[in-house]
């Protein structure tokens, strides 16, 4: 009997083919909004948190120019100098300080080239920026103080002039120099503003100043705070130096800032929230307006039906059995739409995932979540104005128009 | 004489409340007995429709005892009533009350639906009882595609199809031609008098209830007249 009812409802689907497919629609359009939305939010917050930990913690980032200014007036603030970087060394309360300074240029190998950004520092960076060596190997004492010609190149700068193969050993040429290539980058990834982070070549400092950009300027110094040290008080130590250093008198402004990348992280995890928020808020209403359309052509069809509803109670269908009927269309169109929803909200954020460049991170819990409120509303919707119908006299059905 | 199939005692029937309440029926007694052809007349709004639909168990009277085979239905539940009407009765519609979109077969099976038949028994079944009405041929398609006459063989395969004890026919020919309604009027009469299917129909025209055995005539809610058909008048 239940299999009779089951084939019955898919006898009435077909042969209302429209409104099958609006409930289906309603369906459809709240589960593939929610799922989307929300995939892609939580594709964002997990790639949110792998930034704050690709920026490395206990990491402080020295400038020149005060913080929160107009543009120019960073330029009237001298650069640092390598002794400077010398002098935050002798801190205690830092245990990596590297020099930071950062160009553009080519780099070609063979016939083929790349356009790549260059930084030129030292073996700390990559203990400070939490980078790891793939092959080969990082920079030696001796290269960082001598300025030597040699480079440790990011996975998207390999691909491009190498291919799959080892580059180590192989010698590429950078603007005017010929630097052999000795080590690989682990990937890190698409970074917090969706840039490409392994679109790199590391450089000794002074090789990068003395041959690509010719002065002694070091733009920015990145350090780590030795361990047990809080960041309040490794910053006043470093701005205490400072100011020392750049003579600068008390009661007048820094001309340098510290940044604690921790801010950086807690900033982009808050733009996140509110992120995550807005589309939750968008989905949730898509829900709505897809619950309201079910919820319409329901109501509208029991109503269209009630004489159908009055020819099978004159035939002598209980009002339970006809009720089954119902019940068991309901559950068969949300079905239906439940699941070309969630395929269709999968592939929405796989392919929005693609575009961000962020993880593709479906939950088991929304896109359950998502169905069964369609479901249901389906089949509530579905279920109480038929019951009304079914337990008119058959009479009052039938004189329904 | 066998005993009454029907037997309505004092059955009221009133529609609303107060100043504006109607009497559709106004205690009719009335008795149908297995075998008989009654026809049902009166003028229009005199209550032949209420009392068939109460008949039929597709209505429930305001007052008075009906007994269906010596069982008082009033003391029925909703699904008991089903029940009867899905074994005992069938009933046919001025306006054939027939699913749209759905074949001629489909619509004959309904009834077998309910009662629990497996699906071969009940294409053959309803195959059949379309023959019966002579449909053959026409299984497959939908009212939108037969014409009023075939739509009401149609309807009657279906009040047939679960084999009633009574057929309810509530102005069968009310929408259709002479010529279709002479037809529907012989294929009634020949069930009644080769099968022995107790008939009770309503019609507005003399011509039709003299198929009938016996004919009752309503006026304002009550039976004014009630005798044998005269032979020979059709
Ligand atoms: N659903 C209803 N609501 C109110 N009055 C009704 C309803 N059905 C029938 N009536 C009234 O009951 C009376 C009898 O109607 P009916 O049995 O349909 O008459 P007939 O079939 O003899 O033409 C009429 O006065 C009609 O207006
Ligand atoms: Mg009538």
């Amino acid at each position: 009997m239940l299999w009779e009812t089951v084939r019955l409802a898919f006898t009435a689907i077909i042969r209302n083919v429209l409104r099958s497919f609006l409930t289906v629609l309603g369906v459809v359009i709240g589960v593939a909004a929610v799922i989307a939305m929300v995939t892609v939010g939580q594709g964002s917050s997990v790639q949110v948190s792998s930034n704050v930990e690709s920026l490395g913690t206990n990491v402080l980032v020295l400038r020149s120019g005060a913080r929160m200014m107009g543009p120019g007036t960073r330029d009237t603030a001298p650069a640092f100098k390598l002794s400077d970087v010398e002098a935050l060394r002798e801190l205690t309360v830092l245990s990596a300080v590297a020099p930071v300074v950062s160009t553009s240029e080519t780099a070609v190998y063979g016939n083929t080239n790349r356009a790549t950004s260059i930084t030129g520092t030292t073996a700390a960076y990559l203990d400070i920026g939490g980078w790891e060596i793939a092959r080969g190997r990082s920079f030696t004492t001796l290269e960082d103080k001598s300025g030597a010609n040699v480079c440790i190149i990011g996975e998207t700068v390999r691909t491009a002039l190498f291919g799959a193969t080892d580059p180590t050993g192989e010698t590429i040429r950078v603007k005017t120099i010929s630097c052999e290539v000795i080590g690989l980058l682990v990937a890190k990834g698409a970074g917090s503003f969706g840039q490409d982070q392994d679109d790199i070549i590391l450089m000794p400092v002074r090789t990068v100043q003395r041959r690509l950009i010719g002065d002694q300027d070091v733009a920015s110094v990145s350090m780590k705070l030795a361990s047990g040290v809080s960041s309040d008080r490794g910053i006043s130590e470093i701005e205490t130096l400072m100011r020392e250093r750049r003579r600068i008198a008390i009661g007048e402004d820094d001309n340098f800032s510290v940044t604690d990348m921790k801010e950086i992280a807690s900033m982009l995890g808050s733009i996140n929230a509110v992120l995550t928020g807005l589309l939750s808020s968008v989905a949730a209403v898509s829900l709505l307006v897809g619950g309201i359309g079910i919820m319409n052509i329901m109501l509208v069809s029991v109503t269209e039906r009630t004489r159908e509803i009055g020819i099978r109670l004159a035939v002598g269908a209980q009002a339970g059995q006809v009720l089954m009927q119902f019940l068991v269309e309901a559950v068969v169109l949300s079905v239906i739409g439940g699941v070309i929803g969630i395929l269709t909200g999968l592939g929405l954020a796989y392919v929005a995932s693609g575009f961000m460049s962020i993880p593709f991170s479906p939950s088991v819990s929304v896109v359950a979540l998502a169905f069964f409120f369609s479901a249901v509303v389906g089949v509530v919707f579905g279920y109480f104005p038929a019951r009304a119908a079914a337990r008119l006299d058959p009479i009052e059905a039938l004189r329904h128009q | 004489m066998s005993a009454p199939l029907i037997e309505l005692r004092g059955i009221t029937r009133t529609y609303g409340e107060g100043e504006a309440m109607v009497r559709a029926l106004d205690g009719v007694d009335l008795i149908i007995r297995e075998g008989e052809f009654v026809a049902i007349m009166g003028p229009s709004g005199s209550g032949k429709s209420t009392a068939m639909n109460i008949i039929g168990c597709l209505d429930r009277p305001s007052d008075g005892h009906y007994l269906f085979n010596g069982v008082e239905v009033a003391t029925l539940d909703q699904d008991q009533r089903a029940l009867l009407r899905r074994n005992y009765l069938g009933f046919v519609f001025q306006g054939f009350n027939l699913l749209a979109r759905t074949t001629a077969l489909e619509n004959v099976e309904l009834p077998l639906i309910y009662k629990g038949q497996p699906r071969a028994e009940r294409v053959a079944r309803a195959g059949a009882a379309l023959m019966r009405v002579g449909l053959e041929g026409r299984e497959d398609h939908a009212p939108s595609q037969l014409s009023g006459g075939q739509q009401q063989r149609v309807a009657i395969a279906r009040a047939l199809v679960g084999e009633p004890m009574v057929m309810l026919a509530d102005e069968p020919t009310g929408n259709l031609d002479t010529k279709r309604s002479v037809e529907i009027m012989e294929l009634l009469r020949q069930l009644n008098r080769d099968e022995g299917l107790t008939i009770v129909m309503v019609t507005h025209e003399e011509d039709m209830a003299a198929y009938a055995s016996r004919l009752v005539v309503f006026t304002d809610g009550r039976v004014v007249r009630d005798e044998p058909v005269t032979e020979g008048a059709a």
